[in-house]
């Protein structure tokens, strides 16, 4: 069954309710025991990234959530602030992140290339994904809706499995083998992030 | 540089549950039920939703809640909330129902310091600042609380400037000199105060034809154009609106 990280962040609710309209059968996570049977895992996450980090410690599930992910390879999907905890780190904050993709959040607010356009950047954007990825599978020109400050440097380009533009061209979506991440909100995106969350619970 | 796609939100005023401005829908089966609405937007191709809960009373709360909730259910866009909020609270209670920003006005008013507390514990994407203005003298806007009942005596333009630097996500701009007249923005606010913030501008109050949308963007500056009456009677819909503003010229999700 697909698992919703709920640790205090994010809009778990908006997963659960795109899941159920899809027909996957999905629910929160609230221990690190509920995980134990995921196949299928979703992180979210709003707000500042070492607060993240923070609740994820509180949370307990941190521990579990390692173990599933990295040991076991269930596919992990990290959306926006949940995606940004798949680096190393953040220059929003000071904790560490979870690592679990090579690469460090950067601020759109002191990049000189977005100097010019509002920030937070905040819509619909175009979305250009990589040759034969999966989860885009079934995609025409796809949109999705965006609301960040901040935007993941993948250190490594194979990792990059889409690209959107907003003054830079940004890492709008990564991979690192079972973990994906995706800075836009798939559960807030209509019929592409409806395609895109049945992608993933079809992996 | 790429141009980001404008946005194009409805806006429900609603009271105890309901929505309040008469809406004049074909298909709906309850044109009070802002749930029902909010679904025949979805539908339409609207960007975003935005909620504000007119009333605002302590005693109603639950009721927007369960509004917010239900509506979060049957729409797959974001939803901004907003009427009544003043703390932390507030804001949490709205998220967690499953609102994705949260619009504080009179709140932020009184004390400005309230947006650097909720843009920190919430991040300042979730937080939208309603500025409700009105044209006291030539180039010269001040800001109204409580509804626009509340005379502040404080600088529209000033203050739009504070709350984008304490944190503010995005500035949900209304002139009370035009809302609910048809006579299109009050351009010439809304240039002024996109040209002083870094943050995201949405235009709101008197729309009355779809050019008033293209001119919000391209004379005002925002990012994002608020509507109610003009899509609420039925007068156009959302996918006119957007064909029309693209056939203008204008970046939007079709």
């Amino acid at each position: 069954m697909i698992h919703v990280v709920d640790y205090g962040l994010g809009n778990v609710q908006a997963f659960l309710t795109m899941f159920k309209r899809l027909g996957f059968a999905a629910k929160a996570a609230k221990t690190g025991d509920d995980l134990v049977a995921a196949d299928k895992i979703i992180l979210p996450g709003v707000g500042a990234f070492d607060h993240a980090i923070e609740l994820l410690d509180a949370s307990g599930m941190r521990g579990q959530l390692e173990e599933r992910v990295v040991s076991a390879k269930v596919p992990l999907l990290g959306v926006c602030v949940g995606m940004q905890m798949l680096a190393s780190g953040s220059d929003e904050g000071e904790a560490p992140g979870l690592g679990w993709v090579p690469g460090r959040v950067r601020s759109l607010r002191t990049n000189q290339d977005a100097r010019y356009l509002p920030r937070p950047h905040m819509g619909w954007n175009d979305v250009i994904p990589g040759a034969a990825e999966p989860i885009f599978a079934g995609m025409t020109d796809p949109r999705f809706y965006f609301l960040h400050s901040y935007y993941f440097d993948c250190d490594v380009s194979s990792e990059v499995i889409a690209r959107a533009s907003y003054g830079l061209d940004f890492a709008c979506a990564v991979r690192s083998g079972n973990v994906y991440g995706v800075q836009f909100h798939p559960e807030k995106s209509h019929h592409f992030g409806a395609q895109l969350l049945k992608n993933f619970a079809e992996l | 540089m790429s141009a980001p796609n404008v946005r194009v939100i409805p806006c429900l005023d609603v009271a105890d549950g309901r929505v309040v401005k008469g809406v004049n829908f074909v298909d709906l089966v309850d044109a009070g039920d802002p749930v029902e609405i909010a679904r025949a937007y979805d539908a339409a191709g609207a960007d975003e939703l935005c909620f504000l809960d007119i009333a605002a009373t302590h005693e109603n709360r639950g009721t927007l809640i369960d509004v917010v909730s239900r509506t979060a259910e049957a729409c797959f866009m974001p939803l901004t909330v907003g009427g009544g909020v003043r703390t932390a609270d507030d804001v949490r209670t709205l998220l967690l129902a499953g609102a994705d920003k949260v619009s504080v006005n009179s709140a932020a008013v009184a004390n400005p310091g309230l947006i650097n507390d909720l843009a920190q514990r919430f991040g300042d994407q979730c937080i939208v600042v309603a500025i409700d203005a009105k044209r006291v003298a030539p180039g010269q806007w001040q800001i109204f609380t409580h509804g626009g009942r509340r005379e502040t005596g404080i600088d529209a333009i000033g203050f739009a400037r504070q709350v984008a630097s304490l944190g503010a996500g995005e500035i949900l701009l209304t002139s009370m000199d035009r809302d609910g007249t048809r006579r299109g923005f009050d351009l010439e606010l809304v240039r002024r105060v996109s040209d002083a913030v870094p943050i995201p501008v949405i235009a709101s109050g008197g729309v009355g034809h779809l050019d008033d949308l293209v001119d919000g963007v391209q004379l005002g500056g925002a990012s994002a154009v608020l509507a109610a009456s003009i899509f609420h009677f039925g007068q156009a819909t959302v996918a006119q609106a957007k064909a029309h503003m693209a056939a203008a010229g204008v970046a939007v999700r079709l």
